[in-house]
């Protein structure tokens, strides 16, 4: 389970990068992208979207099923990733890479502080595996 | 929760488990669901379906005993002949969905569905305390059930088995040995494609399937099995079906033989058929899933979809779904709701593949 220390997660699965100014990429976990398998289809928010916490912003979808996807921070919908709507399996091969899903413009970079380290991270998934 | 006398091997391969109607089977192994789904179309994938429910029904009063108790006609099965049938119940619905296999002359097997094994055994058991030269028994956990399914399976099982498998049609069964190991093959299978169904003693699966994996069979989970009924238009219990269906509304109305059987009094004389089970191909973007509302072109919900998922083959987002007859026709436009949206989709032809 890969699980880079170069940015921070939530609970939830999703993964949101360390800010560059106010813009934070967005995307899901390794783990998440294993337990999930092949994913088939991704529905992403529009661009200039304003989004809280904790809110229900994407949904990714294996063969099997369906699955939210959470903005871990809150802000407004800078930019999606256009490569998904043709190649979703990039999800799976490259969670923290060109699987990202969406840049967020958050209100406030420092509520990156909240979101668990790599550490507290992979207890999370230790728990749930 | 139960197991299967494979599951230590399915934990050994990898496979994420899950508790399938009460026994720890697996959902699919390392390569994942479309990976295990491919192999079927192309080679050969072997599942372990040994949570099946069997029942055995012996004696001679038992083929009259069968075409009383189930909706197609065991009169017109052969010793070592099989065919799909459905369990009636009293109320004009089905207890579920099985497969029948004439082993001898007097001697029969039905494989049920796990979930419904109390439910089809105590119907069997009842309806034979009424009847003469009749005994049923449950033997589900005298046999592992393998699957060996694809285009691939046939010359692959010919080289291990004593059997001739080009002298075996579909729906034939037998009794062969597998290096000295007895086992009951039978040409069936749910995936759509030709295969073979393997029944062994639980002392020689392990055996069975590692010898089935070596010659190149791929290990496949429930994952795929699903996929690849769906793809073949086959109704699962419990989606498609269940005990409020009238199996004369679905695409399997053939099923039902002009015949006395058991709880035909519930059953109206000819069906009203408000609503028909149908199969569905999203045209727009979205995937159908179970319990999404299907809407016509006002936007008010005619029925609801049973199955879905996209073809991990073709790409395909396809379902199942009940839906009012008036708009059940082959080729009708319909919208699924995904998340709120209503998106495009088309009553379709069943099966959505076809070897």
């Amino acid at each position: 389970m890969h699980i880079p220390e170069d940015r921070k997660y939530a609970a939830s699965h999703e993964w949101a990068s360390q800010p560059q100014g106010d813009i934070v990429t967005v995307g899901i976990s390794d783990f998440a992208q294993d337990q999930l398998g092949d994913v088939v289809f991704v529905e992403l928010p529009e661009p200039g979207d304003r989004v809280a916490a904790k809110d229900a912003v994407a949904v990714v979808e294996s063969v099997k099923t369906a699955s939210d996807i959470y903005a871990p921070l809150a802000g407004e919908v800078h930019e999606v990733n256009p490569a998904l709507e043709a190649a979703p399996e990039a999800i799976n091969e490259d969670p923290y890479g060109a699987g990202w899903l969406f840049r967020l413009k958050v209100d406030d970079a420092s509520g990156l502080g909240e979101l668990l380290d790599a550490d507290a991270y992979r207890s999370v998934c230790e728990e749930e595996a | 929760m139960k197991t299967t006398p494979l599951t230590d091997v399915h934990e050994a391969l990898g496979a994420r488990m899950t508790d399938f109607a009460g026994t720890n089977m697996p959902l699919q192994y390392r390569g994942g669901i479309s990976h295990e789904h491919n192999a079927v179309r192309e080679n050969a994938g072997l599942f372990d379906v040994s949570h099946m429910a069997e029942i055995r029904v012996d004696g001679p009063g038992a083929r009259a005993f069968l075409r009383f108790a189930l909706l197609n006609d065991a009169k017109k099965l052969r010793a070592g002949r099989a065919h799909y049938t459905m369990i009636p119940n009293d109320q004009g619905g089905l207890i579920d969905d099985a497969y029948l296999y004439r082993l001898s002359d007097e001697s029969w097997l039905l494989v049920a569905n796990a979930a419904n094994r109390e439910a089809v055994g105590d119907r069997l058991a009842a309806l034979a305390r009424e009847a003469d030269g009749v005994r049923c028994t449950d033997v589900s956990d005298d046999w592992a059930l393998l699957a060996l399914q694809g285009p691939g399976a046939a010359v692959l099982l010919d080289r291990l088995v004593d059997a001739d498998l080009t002298a075996v049609r579909k729906n034939d069964t037998l009794p062969t040995e597998l290096a000295g190991t007895p086992l009951r093959l039978a040409r069936t299978g749910y995936t759509g494609e030709d295969g073979f169904e393997v029944f062994a003693r639980p002392a020689d699966a392990v055996g069975v399937w590692n010898a089935l994996c070596e010659a190149g069979a791929e290990p496949c989970g429930l994952g795929a099995r699903d996929t690849l009924r769906l793809e073949a238009g086959f109704p699962l219990f419990g989606h498609e079906l269940d005990p409020t269906t009238d199996p004369r509304c679905t695409p399997f109305s053939w099923v039902v033989k002009d015949k006395p059987f058991a709880g035909r009094d519930g059953w109206p004389d000819v069906p009203a058929c408000e609503r028909r089970l149908v199969g569905l191909r999203v045209t727009g973007r979205g995937i159908p899933r179970q319990g999404y509302r299907v809407l016509n072109e006002a936007g008010e919900a005619i029925g609801s979809v049973t199955s879905g998922t996209v073809s991990p083959l073709t790409r395909d987002a396809i379902g199942f779904a009940w839906i009012a007859t008036e708009r059940a026709e082959v080729g009708h436009e319909v919208a699924v709701e995904i998340r709120g949206q209503s998106v495009s989709a088309t009553v379709s032809d069943i099966p959505f593949y076809r070897p």
